[in-house]
């Protein structure tokens, strides 16, 4: 995408380049399929939120390379991955790896869900068979003034 | 001279806003109808001083007034005139000024189509809105002026941003605040209800057509901002989970999940305090989008503001409004007692099931937008949530959504059976299978996402049919012309939300990409067609210079069409943009971006198939038109703010 192209452009007007260059790529289809792949998984980490595969920035273009070199040296993808976190954090991964706080932001919206769906049910039992004064439509008021009026 | 009355204007706009929001408040407070009755007259003041101000700000733009800082840093004389225009909101302070006019116009629309509500609730509900307008007021006076002049101006100014120099963008951030804005509405409505004490059915009825106004604003709004992307970023992606675009998508949930539940407290007088919660809440994640926008915080290709003290002040209106609401709500929760009696399984609880999924989906949304600086502050760890977590944690709920969508459409008031409600619907539930089944059968990868989309697309779409025909019952096909447009609406917007997932699916289960060095007049295969670069150009623009490749698209020897995929630079700002040639079909785009000259000859070219991707819009564009129908329903009109309709009856099974 653009957004890196924003920051890169006073100083790489020239070289104006699409993300994946041509001549970036590998000659094997099938482990350039590899790598584009991860292309995706990995980030741009002088970008905003961008992964590689779509940054502009001279860096993400040297991580594509460093990509393509690891598979060509016969590492897995999950080593390439490593190779990067080890030297730039887990930050530079798309997917944040779910393990120890990070289990909170996996486990957020089935928790939500389970919540929210027992919440709604306790609710809709509650409808079902409501107190006595609001099934006949009426407020509380309402009904204490139906019975003054009965009354009298 | 213009420009000064602007800024006069504006100042006057702040003063009548703060008049507005004391006077009708304490008249309401203290049933004075004269205090009351100024509100309307106010809110048209605000307006025009408003609108006369943001006219100023448009004409400084247009004539190119260097001399205002603004102009200088955002626009240059040999602009088209369009982004001129545009480029008036194209900036941190125009836009807020845009934000705050469209605040007094919803508020001008409630004062002069507002003549049918309760005295108090008007003047409440014009109080409560022109509050926003203060706050916003005093955000752009006191810390984004867009009126300062320079002491030196400028023979020429600095140019808008050539990203946002795109006709589908010019009208994004309009269309987008409408919708931001249209749901400061609905708060207003919940937080005069509660001031008023009093929230019923007429409540519901009176505030749904603005939440479905707002709904629909935004739906064209993030669609038009999808679509630019689409076209405009270089690789044909229609969603980035980037923290500005998830700010836009969680209003729209909670207004999609808003729509619903005012239905059930219009027509059933229940799930009253969560409606109230939900406007409150929609309004509030508008703020927080503003704020995510605007502070820095998060920052994006969207984000023109990143400037901590205005981070601070927006946080500072998020925490008035929501606090204060919020704590109002707590302090009401009495008058928001349920009335309805309803089963387990009835439209009430469907309707129900759809606001728990809107609700947390918004929810998996917002807390991957934020974990990156919640994991920063309590965790020290620096980490990413890019696309793969949304596309995983989102994804599911949506496809649950579209599954129960179609019985729950079909249920009763008050008790249903659900054999019942699925009855109808079988013969398609087995047609829609039979689709998925197809598709599966006919794709190559062993992609799930395609089958998914097209069953959910079918089932969604046939489903919106079924429930046209079960409105009309045995009669004959005649009725359904007579059917309230309501129904149609609901009917149109349902089956557009089948259409955008099944474009969603098509387009990231069976894109194929190529990458590749074209030589001039050597053909090249991709996915059946054949491409050709014939010739590379440089052409110059009004104020950009653009490399443009003319590529030929043939399929088995048959001329389809001539793609002129651009590469732009644009000397003013110092940036390069692409522009893509792309072929559009229902069936598929094809989409072609140049690239760079190559050492040994040659020109990049990426090439791209995009199946069904056009459906995306369209399906955006059937839920918008569908909303409009809802919205021009008789009874909106009719009883827009008419007491006596309250709790219309429902019989029961």
């Amino acid at each position: 995408m653009m957004r890196c192209l924003i920051i890169g452009a006073a100083i790489l007007l020239a070289s104006a380049a699409l993300a994946l260059d041509p001549s970036e790529m590998l000659d094997d289809p099938q482990l350039e399929a590899r790598a584009r792949a991860l292309d995706h998984d990995i980030r741009c980490v002088v970008c905003q939120s961008e992964a590689l595969a779509s940054s502009n920035a001279e860096w993400a273009r040297e991580a594509r390379g460093i990509i393509r070199e690891r598979i060509l040296a016969g590492d897995s993808d999950a080593e390439v991955r490593a190779f990067f976190v080890e030297r730039y954090g887990e930050f530079v991964l798309m997917t944040p790896p779910g393990t120890g706080s990070n289990l909170i932001l996996w486990a957020a919206g089935p928790l939500m869900l389970l919540l929210a769906g027992g919440i709604a049910f306790v609710y809709l039992r509650g409808r079902e068979r409501p107190e006595s004064a609001t099934d006949t439509g009426l407020s509380a008021e309402e009904t204490k003034r139906l019975k003054e009026i009965l009354k009298e | 001279m213009v420009t000064e009355l602007g800024h006069f204007a504006l100042i006057l706009a702040f003063l009548v806003a703060i008049f507005q929001t004391i006077v009708p408040l304490v008249g309401a407070q203290k049933r004075w109808s004269g205090w009351m009755a100024v509100a309307e007259p106010a809110a048209s003041a605000q307006f025009l001083l408003t609108a006369f101000s943001f006219a100023a700000l448009t004409y400084a733009f247009v004539t190119s007034d260097f001399s205002l800082r603004l102009v200088t840093l955002n626009s240059h004389s040999a602009k088209p005139l369009i982004y001129k225009i545009s480029g008036t909101w194209g900036n941190h302070e125009g836009s807020m000024l845009l934000w705050v006019l469209i605040v007094a116009f919803f508020g001008a629309m409630a004062a002069w189509f507002g003549g049918g509500l309760p005295p108090t609730l008007r003047a409440r509900v014009l109080g409560v809105q022109a509050a926003i307008g203060v706050a916003f007021f005093a955000f752009i006076i006191f810390t984004s002026n867009p009126f300062l002049r320079l002491a030196v101006p400028p023979f020429d100014g600095q140019d808008l941003n050539p990203l946002l120099q795109d006709p589908g963008l010019a009208l994004h951030p309009p269309f987008l605040y409408m919708g931001y804005v249209g749901l400061s509405m609905a708060f207003s409505f919940a937080v005069a209800a509660l001031l008023e004490g009093r929230v019923d059915a007429a409540w519901g009825r009176w505030v749904r057509p603005w939440t479905l106004a707002a709904w629909v604003f935004l739906t064209i709004g993030i669609a038009l901002g999808s679509w630019w992307a689409y076209y405009e970023l270089g690789w044909g992606g229609f969603w980035f989970w980037d923290p500005v675009e998830n700010a836009s998508f969680m209003p729209w949930l909670l207004a999609a999940a808003l729509l619903h539940s005012a239905i059930v407290v219009e027509k059933r007088e229940s799930l009253k305090s969560w409606t109230i919660l939900l406007a409150i809440l929609a309004f509030g994640f508008s703020l927080i989008g503003t704020f995510i926008v605007r502070s820095g915080l998060l920052t994006s290709v969207h984000a023109f503001a990143n400037d901590p003290e205005r981070g601070v002040f927006i946080l500072m209106i998020l925490g008035f409004f929501m606090g204060g609401a919020l704590v109002l709500f707590a302090a009401r929760a009495n008058v928001m007692e349920a009335k309805g009696v309803f089963g387990v399984v009835s439209r009430e609880s469907a309707l129900i099931a759809n606001n728990v999924l809107l609700a947390v989906s918004c929810f998996v949304v917002f807390i991957g937008t934020m974990w990156p600086l919640v994991a920063e502050m309590l965790f020290d760890r620096k980490l990413s949530v890019g696309p793969p977590f949304f596309n995983m944690a989102f994804t599911p709920f949506m496809v649950v959504l579209g599954l129960i969508l179609p019985v729950g459409a079909m249920m009763p008031w008050k008790r249903a059976r659900i054999g019942k409600a699925l009855w109808p619907l079988r013969y398609i539930f087995v047609l829609a299978v039979v689709i998925a089944g197809l598709v599966w059968a006919m794709q190559t990868g062993r992609s799930l996402i395609g089958p998914l989309g097209a069953f959910l697309g079918a089932w969604l779409v046939m489903g919106a049919a079924a429930d046209l025909k079960f409105r009309i019952g045995s009669s004959s096909l005649g009725r359904l012309l007579r059917l309230p447009r309501a129904d149609w609406g609901k009917a149109v917007a349902h089956a557009g939300l089948g259409v955008t997932m099944l474009g969603v699916a098509g387009l990231t289960s069976w894109q194929q990409e190529d990458i590749r060095v074209a030589q001039v007049d050597q053909p090249f295969e991709v996915g059946g067609y054949t491409l050709t670069l014939t010739d590379v150009q440089e052409v110059e623009g009004p104020n950009y210079l653009s490399t443009m490749g003319f590529i030929k698209l043939e399929q088995n020897g048959q001329m389809i069409a001539q793609l002129r995929p651009e590469k732009r630079i644009y000397p003013v700002a110092q940036m390069p943009t692409t522009e893509a040639g792309i072929d559009y079909n229902l069936g598929r785009d094809v989409y072609v971006v140049i690239g760079d000259p190559q050492q040994g000859g040659g020109w990049a070219v990426r090439t791209y198939i995009k199946p069904l991707t056009n459906w995306i819009w369209i399906g955006s564009g059937l839920m918008a038109f569908g909303g409009l129908l809802s919205l021009s329903d008789r009874r909106f009109r009719v009883a827009a703010g008419n007491r006596k309709t309250a709790a219309t009856p429902v019989p029961a099974e």
